[in-house]
């Protein structure tokens, strides 16, 4: 076994690009369930946002302009499931799904025609001094600018849920929603602004893997990076740093086993290949063995519909 | 989900084929795809060999296709109904369609059917392949001459006879070039996932290979060697002409036109005959693209000058002394493969490192 070809600075390198995608849709989606909503429709809001993305991307030739389509067609998606639960009162759960159905579908119907195509570059920033450091410049300033914005993104989320008078708020909301209703906050609004977020972060997330990571366009091409996005918020246990632990640890074990692969270790490839979803699975069910502390850091109201006469 | 999208698109397809059927006359001719047809590779190619068939015989003909067929049990479903439907030829273009062709022709024996690079065979059902070696041989050559860190990285699909023909036309043939030659290779298990491919040409790269050599059907591994940089890669199926001239410095063409045309003729002129038909560089199945300026001229040269002995039949590339990789002896000096064993290649050649996936 040999395993002096694999470079762990370029490994972690990688790592956080192959798990950017995830990153961003996971702290968009712990900012609706910290509001109480449980939106499983990320799967759709990202390959919408991926073709979104890549449109605009290819069409205007710039991809921050893709970037930002990506972000609202993220975004519009999400208010169809806002507008659906949070007005018409539709279940969550059920509405969750059939948003990634009629995502997939979308963006496949959006697609055509935008297959075998390359989308213009998106500009890596190597931040000058700190990208000649030694270690640390390969790994953390030799990105593009996405990579760095989903940094600040969980940082922001954190501070933001933690020490902002809004932050408390929207955890009132996601915590009971009769008390917050009854101390005058409009809980409704606060709901579909943050699945809102949630929308255009997964969005983002989705044109990260059709502009920067593969970069080309496929149907499906999100291969159920939504559905793990999901497992993370649950396995950060609703906590922002954590979100960004989950998501760096998916991403690499994904990078490692086709690094192992590649240096010829005489691990079977099926084991290699399904090691992820192994790590998902045990994560949680870890998780979940420690009922009263999952339970408690749960949002009460998680997936609960409000209406305000009730 | 996906199941559930190619359910309808099947169910929407079989309405307007039922709607068609009505018009009567036109030969029918079924394809049926592994990948959507702007893959940019094998898909793409089979398509453009339909789009050919359309041309040359205009309203005799009629064709109709479907796209990312999933290989096993859905292919069954999409070829009982293309047969329902009226087909009278129908091409299934992956290995993987094998089974699925054989049981469906047993149901329609008035229906042809032809399989692409199997080899199971009925009264009804033809198999065609290129002998796409050939032209990973001239690959291999020129990743042996043109790399620098002497690690060749290698994407394949599934280990079936086909891809690992490859992967031991291009090692020998890169060994032969640069005896210093390692292959890293990294099974994806798909024929088409771009980003399961762009992933895995990325840590193939970060390994440190310079020459990256793909069995997939996408052009992402061309484009995260373009992204990487300074590292080269080859077309596969299709001419991939938008990486010219560099990552991509040539490429093996799949021109299936020629072979369709031809076989939806004896359809329609009642001749058509069970066959298996292995056709390479000579007849014009196997093309190589242009090898661009990314290649110094005297490489080339040789390249074109192996392509010229192996499309004269002067050169076999799988020709002796081979050893197979525990080292035992598979040709003698000066023993060429015979087809048998080439189509049903399960083990790799000397100096292969790694196990061959069962």
């Amino acid at each position: 076994m040999d395993l002096s070809a694999i470079n762990p600075l370029v490994l972690v390198a990688s790592l956080m690009v192959a798990a950017t995608p995830i990153l961003l849709a996971a702290i968009g989606e712990l900012v609706v369930e910290k509001a109480g909503v449980l939106n499983l429709g990320v799967e759709g809001m990202m390959i919408t946002g991926a073709i979104c993305g890549f449109a605009t991307a290819v069409e205007t030739g710039s991809p921050l302009l893709g970037f930002l389509a990506a972000f609202a067609g993220g975004a519009a998606l999400s208010l169809v499931f806002g507008v659906l639960t949070q007005v018409f009162l539709s279940n969550q759960v059920a509405t969750g799904l059939a948003l990634t159905l009629f995502g997939l579908g979308l963006s496949s119907l959006m697609g055509q025609g935008y297959t075998g195509i390359k989308p213009p570059p998106t500009a890596r920033i190597e931040i000058p001094v700190l990208a000649d450091l030694p270690v640390v410049g390969r790994i953390l300033f030799q990105h593009d600018w996405v990579v760095y914005a989903s940094l600040l993104l969980v940082a922001g989320v954190w501070a933001f849920l933690r020490y902002t008078r809004a932050g408390l708020v929207l955890r009132a909301v996601g915590e009971s929603h009769d008390a917050a209703h009854a101390l005058g906050y409009k809980v409704v609004r606060i709901r579909i602004l943050a699945i809102l977020f949630g929308g255009a972060c997964a969005g983002l997330g989705g044109a990260y893997i059709s502009l920067v990571r593969v970069p080309q366009w496929t149907d499906g091409m999100t291969s159920g990076a939504g559905w793990i996005a999901l497992a993370i918020v649950v396995f950060a246990s609703w906590k922002a740093p954590r979100v960004l632990l989950g998501a760096y640890l998916f991403g690499g074990v994904a990078v490692l086993q086709l690094n192992l692969q590649a240096a010829g270790i005489a691990i079977p490839v099926e084991y290699l290949s399904m090691a992820p979803y192994l790590i998902t699975i045990l994560v949680l069910v870890i998780m979940s063995a420690d009922r009263s502390r999952a339970a408690l850091n749960a949002p009460a109201s998680l997936g609960r519909s409000f209406h305000a006469s009730s | 989900m996906k199941p559930m999208h190619k359910l309808l698109t099947a169910a929407a397809l079989s309405l307007g084929l039922a709607g068609a059927a009505a018009a009567q006359d036109p030969v029918k001719v079924g394809f049926v795809y592994v990948g959507p047809i702007g893959d940019g590779g094998w898909t793409y190619e089979h398509n453009k060999g339909r789009l050919a068939v359309e041309e040359h015989f205009g309203d005799a003909v009629e064709t109709v296709y479907q796209e990312s067929v999933p290989e096993g049990a859905d292919a069954e479903r999409v070829l009982t109904q293309m047969a329902l439907s009226g087909a009278d030829l129908i091409f299934t273009t992956s290995f993987g369609y094998m089974d699925a062709t054989v049981n469906v022709a047993k149901k329609f024996p008035d229906v042809k059917f032809e399989h692409a690079t199997g080899y199971k065979r009925a009264d009804n059902v033809s198999t065609y392949s290129a002998r796409f070696y050939e032209g990973r041989a001239i690959q291999g050559h020129i990743a042996g001459k043109l790399t620098e860190t002497n690690k060749i990285g290698y994407i394949g699909s599934f280990p079936i006879p086909e891809v690992v023909r490859g992967i031991n036309a291009s090692f020998l043939h890169a060994r032969k070039a640069n005896p210093e030659v390692e292959f890293s290779i990294v099974w994806a298990y798909t024929w088409f996932d771009p980003a399961k491919e762009a992933d895995a040409a990325q840590a193939l790269i970060e390994q440190g290979a310079d020459v990256i050599m793909q069995h997939t059907d996408s052009t992402a591994p061309l484009a995260a060697a373009e992204k990487a940089g300074g590292v080269i890669g080859f077309g596969q199926a299709s001419d991939m002409a938008e990486y010219k001239p560099e990552p991509r410095v040539s490429s093996i063409i799949d021109n299936w036109a020629p072979y369709y045309i031809d076989r939806v003729q004896a359809v329609i002129d009642g001749t058509w005959e069970s066959q298996d038909v292995w056709h390479g560089i000579d007849e014009g199945m196997v093309e190589i693209g242009e090898i661009t300026d990314a290649v110094p001229a005297e490489v080339r040269e040789e390249a074109l000058a192996l392509k010229e002995s192996i499309a004269s039949g002067a050169y076999h590339p799988f020709t002796g002394p081979i050893n197979k990789q525990d080292g035992s002896v598979w040709l003698a000096e000066g023993e060429t493969a015979d087809d048998g064993t080439l189509l049903g290649m399960d083990f790799y050649v000397e100096g292969i490192t790694g196990d061959l996936p069962k």
